[in-house]
């Protein structure tokens, strides 16, 4: 029997729940996160109003739930372009010849120069703030990670001599790509995943926040955040729900990330 | 301290082992291990994987693995404390000093931030066994001489040797506190023929020079008829026959042994080589009873009990089914 | 010798690396792997390579197999020049030599059975991959049927090994290329693999280059044996004439070096491993 990692077990938890939140906030929320309720405005929490109410007078559990489901989406297509491009770059970088080689993890390194919320809040600028773009923008700045732990990977296992006897045998580089290199970093792509999700539920917190984000009346973690700032010192806890709320998103994949790195470790894995 | 007359263990071997053994968790790895090294001594001790000979080796040094753990009793002369549940502070006094090793990869045993020199005086500065630095350096210089490396070696870090050189600067370490035994666990099995042949060749030099007994651990029986002088055969962590080596490897008396010795001989003129049916069990998962019954040709019903030990101490055999004994 | 057809020839074949530069001023180091080799294994003949760490025997079998260029020199296989053939042209190759690498760890796909491990140079190269011929496969090399349906964790190292070949005897190669094929075998499973590689190579008729850095398997192994040494083949001949009467002052050394049972128990010391008792001549 392995013995459970603590890091999977806990990150896995939250990350579960964070998603049963999003499942059940389809079906069910205490109110309608939308909802103005002018009588209600800025109400402490109650039975009524668990988290209280915001300036609209609208439940900010329910905000927080329905948020839930902007925050793992956008995690969701976030790691999706970056593993979708990045994967494949890392293969590639680690197969080619030398120069063109180079020339991938140049670029690379290029790109990972270049800060990520600024190439987000040009994106918004360019192609006006939404979801999407602030989406497609996070994934694109998470590429060159994955390109690089992907490269490293793919790279290892071009050294092994099965991948040695498949070219002996006559297998051509594509189908060595998918056969051999692709399932043998499958176990980095998953722990790269988590912590880029991690990484992109910050950067969409921050970018909604900034303003170039979920645009209203889109429930968002950032925007909450961001609407809170005039109740800072009369009402804190409309920041402090929704700021815990991200905490603990960006801990609980973090920890899973961390879990799926040892127990995928093979130094640390014995004789399955 | 540590060094003190002779009052508890009654032989005048250097090395005692009783009843050694190995566990971790529900899995027993090395199984009522009885072992001794007379002083000046060169045992071997012989295995192939899962034989239990680096546990028993390791469990000697006190360098198990957390979730390991080791019973029975090891004794070594001028030790006034039993070396099974010894703690850290008081190995430590032991280890480098009465007690030294040698292991396979000597990038371990190497400090790669410390220039070599540094690290051979310290390790007799460690123990108080030279008055003073200077002392200690100019000893070290005497030490790498003894293993063949020029005295600008005293100044190189580690990643500058070669693998023999690291492995003759490990020995040079090993040996400078006149240690009363050396462990060498496959101290050569990385290494070019050329350059074991060196090695080999330093390690039985310097423990004759010291009269220090030597416990050397390998897989190679031809390396071991070379080194030492009496050999410990190690099979699913049980000790399956022992004795003097002229005898052991000549006229084997345990099955395992008989069949070992077949399977490695390459002189023969015949296109095929005799073998062992099946395959090295992974540890922990050898048979109760005799440990080799399920590769052994002559089992039978008897061998599901465990066989009793023939013969005397230091030379006998545990097998239902043993070998003649005839002389050749 | 006789006039039996050569299976590989090796002329002058000589490579280098140019390794990453390590200041801006001085000229990228370069490392000479290979310094003009030559040789010829004839045609069903068992061919020994014997060579310590480093000294090319790797880089030669994978330039013999078409997975690495020579800087210069040419490699003949069966009458056809690789040296320069593009890979859409090295068909014959493929289908003809097959290589058992040492590492039985490293030399399978964890994440494929066995059954598609020894299926792959058969779908690689367009024959009907038939269950039938991977069950053939698997009992020439010893397992039983059901191996195929498993994972390579769940076998022991020698089992591994024994995979390996049969992945290499797929498409009915007439070359196998052997390398180190038993160094990480324990001693009592060595034996098994040694037998069914001598087994495999006289009842398929084939020719095997077998490398290894014991001098002591080869000989048992192989009719004849080169010697490399620093890139370069320092002495071929027959393996018991090379063994008894070496040559060469490397090969002397080597063949002094080695620890065996027979002499130990004749007395001899380790410092009679140091001491290369060459023959005048």
């Amino acid at each position: 029997m392995r013995r459970l990692n603590p890091s999977l077990v806990a990150g896995g938890l939250i990350v579960g729940l964070i998603v049963v939140m999003a499942l059940v906030s389809f079906v069910w929320t205490p109110y309608d996160a939308t909802l103005v309720d002018p009588v209600n405005r800025l109400a402490q929490p109650s039975w009524d109003h668990w988290f209280g109410t915001d300036k609209f007078g609208r439940d900010v559990l329910s905000q927080i739930m329905v948020g839930s489901r902007t925050t793992l989406f956008v995690g969701v297509v976030a790691v999706g372009v970056a593993a979708v491009i990045g994967v494949p770059l890392g293969i590639l970088a680690a197969m080619a010849r030398r120069w063109p080689a180079e020339i991938i993890m140049r670029t690379n390194d290029l790109l990972l120069a270049f800060p990520a919320l600024l190439l987000a809040i040009m994106f918004g600028a360019v192609f006006g703030a939404s979801t999407m773009t602030a989406m497609i923008a996070i994934g694109i700045a998470s590429v060159p990670s994955f390109a690089r732990v992907i490269r490293s990977g793919a790279l290892q296992v071009m050294r092994t001599e099965y991948v040695l006897a498949a070219r002996a045998a006559g297998r051509q580089p594509f189908p060595i790509a998918i056969r051999h290199v692709l399932p043998n970093v499958t176990s980095l792509i998953t722990v790269q995943a988590s912590v880029s999700f991690a990484i992109a539920v910050l950067a969409e917190a921050a970018l909604s926040f900034l303003g170039y984000g979920t645009p209203p009346p889109t429930p968002s973690w950032g925007r909450m955040l961001q609407e809170s700032q005039e109740f800072l010192f009369s009402a804190p806890r409309l920041a402090i729900f929704p700021g815990v709320a991200i905490a603990i998103a960006v801990l609980g994949f973090n920890l899973l990330g961390d879990g799926l790195r040892d127990r995928f470790d093979p130094k640390l894995e014995d004789r399955r | 301290m540590s060094v003190v007359a002779d009052v508890n263990v009654r032989t005048s071997d250097v090395l005692t082992v009783r009843g050694l053994t190995v566990t971790v968790r529900d899995k027993t790895l090395v199984s009522d291990v009885d072992l001794s090294v007379g002083p000046g001594e060169r045992v071997g001790l012989i295995g192939e994987s899962g034989s239990g000979k680096s546990l028993t080796a390791l469990s000697v040094l006190g360098l198990l693995p957390e979730d390991v753990t080791a019973s029975g009793s090891v004794r070594l002369t001028g030790v006034d404390h039993e070396l099974i549940g010894a703690d850290e502070r008081r190995m430590s006094r032991v280890r480098g000093r009465r007690l030294a090793m040698v292991f396979q990869e000597p990038m371990t045993a190497l400090n790669p931030t410390m220039r070599i020199g540094d690290q051979i005086a310290e390790a007799m500065l460690i123990h108080g066994t030279r008055p003073g630095r200077g002392a200690a350096r100019a000893a070290a210089v005497e030490l790498l001489e003894r293993v063949q490396l020029p005295p600008d070696t005293l100044r190189a870090y580690p990643h500058q040797l070669s693998g023999g050189q690291r492995q003759r600067v490990v020995l040079a370490l090993a040996l400078a506190n006149d240690p009363a035994l050396l462990i060498c666990d496959e101290p050569t099995t990385a290494l070019d023929v050329t350059v074991q042949a060196l090695v080999l060749d330093l390690i039985v030099k310097g423990v004759v020079a010291r009269a220090a007994a030597l416990l050397f651990i390998t897989h190679d029986l031809a390396v071991v008829a070379t080194v030492c002088e009496r050999v410990l055969v190690m099979y699913g962590g049980r000790v399956v026959e022992s004795g003097p080596v002229g005898e052991v490897f000549t006229r084997p008396r345990h099955r395992y042994t008989e069949g070992l010795l077949a399977a490695s001989d390459l002189e023969t003129t015949q296109r095929r080589l005799t073998t062992i049916p099946g395959n090295v069990p992974p540890a922990g998962q050898f048979p109760s009873g005799c440990v080799f019954r399920t590769r052994c040709r002559h089992a039978t019903e008897v061998c599901a009990t465990t066989p009793p030990w023939t013969g005397s101490e230091t030379t006998g055999f545990a097998c239902h089914h043993p070998a003649e004994a005839v002389d050749d | 010798m006789t006039d039996t057809p050569a299976a590989i020839q090796v002329v002058d074949v000589v490579r280098t690396y140019t390794r990453p530069r390590t200041s801006l001023l001085r000229p990228a180091p370069v490392v000479r792997a290979l310094r003009g080799v030559n040789l010829e294994v004839k045609e069903g003949e068992r061919f020994g390579i014997v060579g310590e760490s480093g000294c090319g025997k790797s880089t030669l079998l994978r330039i013999i197999a078409a997975l690495d260029h020579a800087t210069s020199g040419h490699v003949v296989v069966e009458g056809t020049d690789i040296t320069r053939l593009p890979e859409r042209r090295l068909r014959f190759l493929r289908e003809n030599l097959q290589l058992v690498f040492q590492d039985p760890m490293s030399s399978l796909d964890p994440r494929m059975r066995v059954r598609d491990i020894i299926a792959e140079p058969l779908v690689v190269q367009g024959h009907p991959a038939s269950g039938a011929r991977v069950r053939e496969l698997l009992e020439a090399v010893g397992l039983s049927a059901d191996a195929g349906d498993r994972y390579p964790h769940q076998f022991s190292g020698g089992q591994r090994q024994r995979i390996s070949i049969a992945r290499a005897l797929a498409p009915r190669p007439r070359i196998l290329i052997a390398d180190e094929p038993v160094s990480a075998l324990d001693v009592s499973v060595r034996a098994q693999v040694l037998n069914l590689i001598s087994d495999l190579v006289d009842e398929l008729n084939l020719t095997l280059v077998f490398v290894s850095h014991d001098l002591s398997v080869v000989k048992h192994v192989c009719d004849r044996v080169a010697v490399m040494n620093a890139g370069q083949i320092v002495e071929t001949g027959f393996t018991g004439d090379v063994y008894a009467a070496p040559q060469h002052p490397y090969t002397q050394r080597l063949v002094s070096a080695i620890p065996t049972l027979h002499r130990a128990l004749a007395g001899a010391t380790t410092t009679d491993l140091l001491a290369a008792k060459g023959e005048p001549g």
